[in-house]
């Protein structure tokens, strides 16, 4: 199968087009099609994408199942996956039955929520596949199309705001990049990334309106880029949309966005950031990773206060990811290896998080904190089940969150030491307000009137929990499964990455000679 | 004046003896009564021609001693207006006829507009240049005002003529200083005088009248005041007339000026159309955010887009006037597809403007609704509709021609556009339930625009449908 690839990113959106074409009506029935459409199609493709992970061979440190296909204006559609990709693949394709499982309660406008994600999975697939920069800036951005409306129909009270929020705000990052795309067009007379990581863009020195830029062209490219990565992880300053967009966004919406979304900004960051623009990359090393302990440390905080806890969870992704941009830009093995795998772990942990607080808020329809309080008489396999994630989301050793904060600290602390020191108290913070969140819902008393005849989990529930358990689990004793796949395409990013900086180094020495 | 000539223009005469033959017809027999077969009729004569322009006819040829110059470039924007006066036309048949609007006059008005449009693309003359202009710009002015009972059509009509009369003495008083100061009307005359920085003050002076005169005609700021009022007040067919089919002729007549007449001193004018586009982005995007009627939402909608197409102009590239010309393909068919779904809009069998009428419009009339989604995702140029690649072709564009400061604007605008079109999302999509909303149902043939149009939007981008390489060959003929 040559096109494997294809055949994966678009079962979803075929799907979709199914849905559209063939279903009518609003009766119960139709909502039921929905559903088992949208579950058998998701389930279908996490299953094909098996294929992908089993012939995957970690060893090549190219691009793997390459198609290519004559398209517009110049460019190509032209899709792979190598190791840095493959794995966020995997991620989408596995959370994605879970998240519409988790939304089988849905009950209104089944048909188009179902159409929505479906959409939304085939675009998330496509921009780890696109081996093309428009191709991945349409698969990019498109997905704001899905999301905006899965937070504007059926999110909460305050959901057109936070819908607008959310499409402005990451519009406004990304179309920066679009700008540096054609730039990058313009100058390296292509759009095909497996050439662009191999051409050397312009880092000499200039200064436009007085401003001395080092780093020249290299680093306005990547400045471009972060702008859009860096909305989109969400880094700080530039985060505030995540909180808003959390708490408005369905459960379902939440997972998405929690498990995969954020993952695109990192991706970006290894995909472009760093091969294409390392001198750029090496410029504003310091800033981003004083912005990522700043990230850790200020959004912990920011997280012990919250009343929501939707909000509280939104606040500790960006904490996370904070770790996640720390390990990428310390640029060595440790470093990308963990800030990899902090992705994929996060991505179970965090939607895992979502979907508990969905347990109860479907139940009580309240995300407020004071609202719950000794849940744990009445629930305790929920108790069981939110009791592993929140220690998952501190890190505890045994938990798949302890190895990816580890490799990105001990990553940093080699690059620098000061940075490590802020953000490992990150560390502490996380579990103040994890283990002050599970207090405040899970133990004491049950004295709340209203909770006397909440019940625990149906099976349904414990069903989308078991997958994510025993990844959590799997990968925090044997976190081989992922660094072998990653480790040899890790191995060559960071190779690749010294030895332009060497280059770099040594023509400019020469051109000051 | 040899058979030769003749038989080059063809096809404006065909049009223009019959638009002048059915108008006697029509007057002798029913008037009015032969309104609706008029207007199918025009149609497929325009359709007819358009076919037969865009099969027929090779090469640059030049008629009446170089006035008039039929080349790659004019034929792709002939084709391009014909078929979008023709849709424009068959859309407005039931919402015209419903109003007791449709008067004759009215397909037949509209085809002596064409015929003027078609002279404007291919005009290589001051003098033919402005013959075709105002042919078309007087038939226009008499379309505005159609609906001659109600105060707002009768001003629309008003204003867009004394505007429009301002704007062409600006466009003559400029032609005629480029005639003094180069000795000759003929494009081919004035390109040898108008060296690129060697360009007389004079010559300079009638170029930037010149081109003032062509930003009224597409409504480029600081020339687009009379926009909004004209497109409010004209009938709505009549303002889906306006944006579609005059503004491919004026985006036209604007490159091959610039590039025929002064395509040696590209640094001269580059500026100004640079200008002029990244104003009407702007102004485009940050005056409609607080409109509430979709026809001026629609209006300044439209002020945004031509910015874009000229910052295509502004590089003063082949890639930019292909950039230019596939742009304004890709807005006439977004456009259509808007103001088929405008044209839907009524409540209790009347017309209605309002945005908030959509309130909920996704509940009664899903298909419609997605449709239109679609196109609004694709005017504010959000991926993966077609819009996009319009907007990343001027991008590219003019980034390659240096210009990298406009392209950055640009894309800063177009978030800030994207907001008043997510606000119409916003009331299809997320309002509460209103009690009272728009009729559904609505004429099978808007409908069908509608969802042909959105269908474009999305399916064109596997290969534009040849657009593409038709605009390049049309864009490396006007700069041979």
């Amino acid at each position: 199968m040559d096109n494997l690839l294809s055949i994966v990113t678009f079962i979803p959106a075929f799907a979709a087009l199914i849905l559209l074409v063939f279903l009518r009506g609003e009766d119960e029935a139709s909502m039921r099609n929905a559903k088992w459409t949208a579950m058998l199609a998701t389930s279908a493709t996490f299953l094909v994408s098996l294929f992908i992970l089993a012939e995957f061979d970690p060893s090549n440190t190219g691009f793997q199942f390459v198609e290519e296909r004559e398209w517009l204006l110049g460019l190509q559609y032209k899709m792979g996956v190598d190791g840095i990709s493959v794995l966020f693949v995997m991620l989408t394709t596995f959370m994605m039955p879970l998240v519409i499982a988790a939304s089988w309660n849905v009950t209104t406008r089944v048909k188009e929520y179902m159409i929505a994600f479906l959409l939304l999975e085939t675009l998330m697939l496509g921009v780890f596949m696109a081996l093309d920069l428009v191709l991945f800036y349409l698969f990019f951005e498109a997905g704001l199309i899905p999301m905006f409306l899965i937070i504007g129909i059926w999110g909460g009270a305050n959901r057109i705001y936070a819908s607008f929020k959310f499409f402005l705000y990451t519009f406004l990052g990304s179309v920066l990049m679009l700008v540096a795309m054609v730039g990058m067009f313009a100058e390296a007379g292509t759009t095909d990334i497996e050439q662009l990581l191999v051409h050397q863009f312009d880092f000499e020195t200039f200064s436009v309106a007085g401003v001395t830029i080092v780093g020249g062209f290299q680093t306005l490219l990547f400045l471009a880029f972060f702008a859009s990565f860096a909305v989109k992880m969400p880094m700080w300053p530039v985060h505030t949309w995540l909180p808003d967009a959390h708490v408005q966004a369905p459960t379902a919406g939440s997972v998405v966005l929690a498990a995969i979304l954020l993952k695109m900004g990192g991706y970006g960051f290894l995909r472009f950031s760093l091969p294409m623009f390392p001198v750029g990359a090496e410029v504003l090393t310091p800033l981003v990773l004083w912005m990522s302990a700043i990230a850790i440390v200020y959004t912990s905080l920011v997280a012990l206060v919250q009343e929501d806890m939707k909000k509280l969870i939104a606040y500790s992704s960006v904490a996370h990811m904070g770790f996640v941009t720390m390990g990428i830009f310390a640029a060595n093995q440790q470093g990308v290896d963990g800030a990899i795998f902090q992705m994929i772990s996060h991505g179970f942990i965090s939607g895992a998080l979502f979907l508990c607080v969905g347990v109860i808020y479907d139940r009580m329809h309240t995300r407020e904190i004071d609202a719950y309080g000794g849940l744990v008489n009445r629930m305790p396999a929920y108790a069981m089940i939110f009791m592993l994630f929140t220690m998952a989301n501190v890190g505890l050793p045994g938990t798949s969150g302890f190895v990816g904060e580890f490799l990105t600290l001990m990553a940093v602390f080699q690059v620098n030491t000061w940075v490590a020191v802020v953000a490992t108290t990150g560390v502490i913070l996380s579990a103040a307000y994890a283990l002050w969140l599970y207090r405040r819902v899970v133990m004491g008393d049950l004295i709340k009137e209203s909770l006397r005849s909440i019940t625990d989990m149906t099976p349904r529930e414990r069903w989308i929990f078991a997958p994510l358990v025993v990844m959590t689990l799997l990968l925090g004793v044997y976190p081989a499964l992922v660094l072998d796949v990653t480790g040899p395409a890790v191995a060559a990013l960071v190779a690749n990455y010294e030895t332009a900086l060497a280059a770099a180094e040594t023509a400019s020495q020469l051109a000051s000679n | 004046m040899t058979p030769a000539d003749l038989t080059l223009v063809l096809p404006e005469i065909l049009l223009a003896v019959y638009a002048m033959v059915m108008l006697l017809v029509a007057v002798y027999t029913t008037k009015d009564g032969l309104a609706p077969t008029l207007v199918w009729m025009t149609a497929g004569v325009m359709v007819a021609l358009a076919a037969w322009i865009g099969t027929t006819g090779e090469g640059a040829r030049s008629a009446f001693n170089g006035m008039l110059m039929i080349d790659g470039f004019a034929r792709f924007a002939k084709v391009t207006i014909l078929l979008s006066a023709a849709a424009v036309l068959v859309m407005s048949e039931g919402y015209m006829k419903s109003r007791g609007l449709l008067r004759f006059e009215y397909p037949l008005l509209v085809a002596l507009a064409a015929v003027g449009m078609m002279v404007m693309v291919s005009a290589n003359d001051l003098m033919a240049l402005y013959m075709g202009l105002e042919l078309q710009s007087l038939a226009l002015y008499v379309v505005a005002s159609l609906r001659r009972e109600s105060v707002k059509s009768t001003e629309a009509g008003l204003k867009y003529f004394v505007l429009g009369a301002l704007s062409s003495g600006l466009l003559l008083y400029g032609a005629s200083l480029v005639y003094g100061y180069a000795g000759t009307t003929l494009f081919s005359g004035i390109i040898e005088t108008a060296q690129a920085g060697e360009v007389s003050l004079g010559l300079l002076f009638g170029l930037v009248f010149m081109i003032a005169g062509m930003a009224f005609k597409v409504s480029a700021v600081p020339f687009h005041m009379w926009t909004p009022d004209v497109y409010e007040g004209s009938p709505t067919p009549v303002t889906a007339f306006f944006a579609t089919a005059p503004k491919v002729a004026a985006m036209a007549l604007f490159a091959r000026v610039l590039h025929d007449a002064f395509g040696n001193a590209v640094s001269d004018w580059s500026q100004i159309v640079a200008l002029l586009s990244v104003l009407s982005m702007f102004l485009g995007a940050v005056a409609a955010i607080g409109q509430t009627n979709i026809k001026r939402l629609m209006a300044f909608s439209s002020i945004a887009h031509m910015g874009y197409a000229l910052m295509g102009l502004a590089a003063g590239t082949v890639l930019g006037v292909q950039a230019m010309l596939i742009y304004m393909a890709i807005y006439v068919t977004m456009n259509v597809g808007t103001f088929a779904f405008i044209l839907m809009m009524e409540k209790d069998g009347q017309p209605v403007t309002e945005i908030s009428a959509l309130n909920m419009y996704a509940k009664r009339e899903p298909g419609k609704a997605l449709a239109m989604l679609v196109l609004l995702f694709s005017l504010a140029g959000v991926p993966p509709m077609l819009g996009f690649f319009g907007k990343f072709y001027v991008l590219r564009a003019a980034y390659e021609a240096g210009l990298a400061w406009l392209a950055i604007a640009g894309v800063i605008a177009s978030v800030i556009g994207a907001f008043y079109y997510l606000r119409i999302v916003f009331f299809m999509y997320f309002g509460d339930e209103a009690e009272d909303g728009l009729d559904s149902g609505g004429s099978k043939l808007l409908g069908g625009f509608l969802m042909a149009s959105a269908a474009v939007m999305v399916l064109g981008i596997a290969n534009m449908f040849g657009v593409e390489t038709a605009a390049a060959s049309a864009a490396a003929t006007l700069l041979n």
